[in-house]
């Protein structure tokens, strides 16, 4: 063959190669443009959060009416997922993801505490369930786990969940862990701080295991059934 | 596991792409070419023979004789030439009344295949140019003049035409009329290259002294054409298409037919492919054997692999599915949602691939653009849309009936 039809070789090559390039910058384009959404939505539940701690430092119980029960939990909860899937598309061991994942830990504990206050002054009755994963490979039983959670939480607007990723090298995660004594096998939850029980347990079971669970699902039933009864005049 | 599959699939796909590039850059290339093919005329009227093979053909082949009769080409310069391969329906009574009626020539021998009956034919003939037309397809008034002009040409051995599928209505036969689209592109194309390696049933010309030097057709795993487009390639005859000469075939309705065909087309082409395995990657073959051949071998086991991968990954989410399913002890799994636009999130794969299905969409206009075709039509769409999941069957058949018979020829 003649050198001209070996350089259409090597043209074909530089361009296909360049075709791949394009892919990969663009694929990681729109992945930095997802972690960067996160991060401002992160620093977004950070103010409202440092916000609501203000008022109910200035207003005491008063600030009950203002400060909403659900919004903020529903901002982490899609907060959550957006994370665990980007995490699952640039991986666990990702710098920005490592990061994005420690200041979620963070808001999550200070989103655990204000609740907690709320239900003391405000007489709120959240179910908070601590939850305890890992995903490095040494919990089988994790995602699905995790699974049961946000179905849970789809299912019952009261239900509050705090994920923490046990291996996450962050001292907040450690200090939790060691205040509700986590040490055996993990999935690890701890509904409304009662003991912390291991292992997977489905939906049914996690209801049945748990009074303020089950007392949820009944009331849930009830409505349900209420508003599908025809009303008699 | 799943992640060195994933990654696994960067290799295919890169090939196909590039395989892609070089054809397009190859077709730009020569694009003033085409033009100037396009308006030339033939210079000489050589003698052409034209034969027809025919094996229970009794419904079709009044249709083929009939579009050969009404070729534009002097009638003292064109032999037709029907050969009964031991027909058991009515073929013989159509022919025998075509030749009392239009003064074709009728050969009448037992069956021993396609291959035979051609040999037959060319044995006999006394032209300058020989070639042949299956019996369930018909040409175009002016297809033998748009192919007797690149004989003007002195190297040119043999002479491809632009096979388009006829009256197509069904929706595998529009699936099949964008495929056959993108052939045309992909002939003219490698044409261009001096790189085909298959000269079609449908109406594929040589002059009569390549079969004296490089000997007659052979049973070659019930792909003949591609056999002899091979022989040819080694023996570096050059082999031609004319992306005028249109021919149009009649193609398989159900999926049991195309399945068939297909699996012998693409069977044939390992098993030849194999028995000429020293064109490939070898320079002195030129295109052919670099490119032509180790690719087109490749494609077959790489779609193999893509589908496999797609499966596996298909299965592994429903299992993913369904373990999530019962881990909510079968309640509502699907609550609803509303669209986020966070999600649409397109990996470097689904990018790659969606830019190799709009390169070979690209592929099927260029090669409707050659046949003076609508450029955009329904069967893109259905191409684009199914192809790929009908084609690992047929493909999967013949990779399965090619490694049994290797494995029994070794013995």
């Amino acid at each position: 063959m003649p050198n001209s039809a070996w350089k259409k070789y090597v043209l074909a090559f530089v361009i296909t190669a360049a075709i791949f390039v394009t892919a990969l910058y663009i694929s990681n384009q729109i992945s930095a443009a997802r972690v960067n959404e996160i991060a401002a939505t992160q620093d977004k539940i950070s103010l409202d959060i440092a916000a609501s701690e203000t008022q109910f430092a200035l207003l005491g119980e008063r600030s009950c009416e203002s400060v909403g029960e659900s919004t903020l939990s529903d901002e982490m909860g899609s907060l959550a997922a957006k994370l665990s899937y980007t995490e699952g598309r640039l991986g666990s061991d990702n710098p920005e993801v490592l990061q994005q994942k420690k200041y979620y830990s963070l808001l999550e504990v200070k989103d655990f505490l204000l609740s907690k206050k709320m239900t003391e002054k405000c007489g709120w009755k959240p179910v908070t369930i601590l939850y305890f994963y890992s995903n490095d490979g040494d919990c089988p039983d994790c995602a699905n786990e995790g699974y049961v959670l946000t179905h849970l939480r789809q299912l019952y607007p009261q239900v509050r969940v705090y994920s923490f990723d046990y291996n996450l090298d962050f001292s907040i995660i450690d200090t939790m862990r060691t205040m509700y004594h986590i040490k055996g096998p993990l999935p690890a939850l701890v509904i409304n701080d009662a003991k912390a029980t291991y292992g997977f347990q489905d939906e049914d079971t996690l209801i049945n295991s748990s009074p303020q669970l089950k007392a949820l699902a009944k009331a849930a039933a009830a409505a349900a059934k209420n508003a599908t009864t025809t009303p008699t005049r | 596991m799943m992640d060195l599959l994933n990654n696994f699939v960067y290799i295919p796909l890169f090939i196909s792409l590039y395989f892609e590039v070089f054809l397009l850059i190859t077709f730009f290339e020569g694009k003033r070419t085409i033009k100037t093919e396009e308006a030339r005329s033939s210079r000489e009227v050589p003698s052409v023979t034209l034969i027809v093979p025919c094996w229970n053909e009794e419904t079709t082949v009044a249709h083929t004789l009939d579009s050969i009769l009404a070729l534009d080409y002097p009638k003292d310069k064109l032999t037709v030439v029907a050969v009964n391969d031991g027909s058991t329906d009515g073929t013989a009574n159509v022919l025998q009344d075509y030749a009392e009626r239009f003064g074709i020539t009728v050969y009448t021998k037992e069956n021993g295949g396609k291959h035979t009956a051609l040999n037959l034919g060319i044995s006999r003939a006394q032209s300058e140019i020989v070639g042949c037309l299956d019996a369930d397809s018909t040409v175009a008034p002016n297809a033998l003049r748009e192919i007797i002009k690149y004989f003007d040409d002195p190297e040119a051995m043999a002479v491809t035409p632009s096979i388009q599928a006829w009256q197509p209505r069904t929706l595998l036969q529009r699936i099949q009329e964008a495929e056959y689209d993108m052939s045309i592109f992909l002939q003219k194309t490698l044409s261009m290259l001096g790189a085909l390696t298959v000269t079609p049933g449908p109406f594929s010309f040589f002059r009569t002294r390549v079969f004296k030097e490089l000997g007659p057709y052979r049973h070659a795993h019930s792909t003949e054409d591609m056999e002899y487009a091979m022989r040819m390639q080694k023996a570096r005859y050059k082999i031609v298409n004319a992306h005028t000469a249109y021919v149009y075939t009649n193609t398989p309705k159900t999926f049991k037919g195309l399945y068939r065909q297909r699996r012998r087309w693409t069977y044939g082409f390992l098993a030849n492919a194999r028995d000429y395995r020293e064109l490939f990657f070898k320079p002195r073959y030129g295109h052919a054997g670099v490119l032509t051949m180790p690719f087109r071998f490749f494609t077959v086991f790489s779609a193999l692999i893509l589908v496999s991968i797609i499966i596996t990954n298909a299965i592994h989410s429903v299992l993913i599915k369904l373990s999530q399913w019962s881990a909510i002890n079968y309640h509502n799994l699907f609550l609803s949602k509303s669209f986020d636009f966070f999600y649409v999130n397109p990996s470097t794969v689904v990018i790659l691939e969606i830019l190799t299905l709009m390169f070979a969409f690209i592929l099927i206009v260029g090669g409707k653009n050659l046949a003076k075709k609508q450029l955009f039509s329904k069967d893109i769409i259905y191409f684009c849309l199914f192809y790929g999941l009908l084609a690992p069957f047929w493909l999967g058949g013949a990779v399965w009936n090619f490694m049994r018979a290797k494995n029994v020829a070794w013995r």
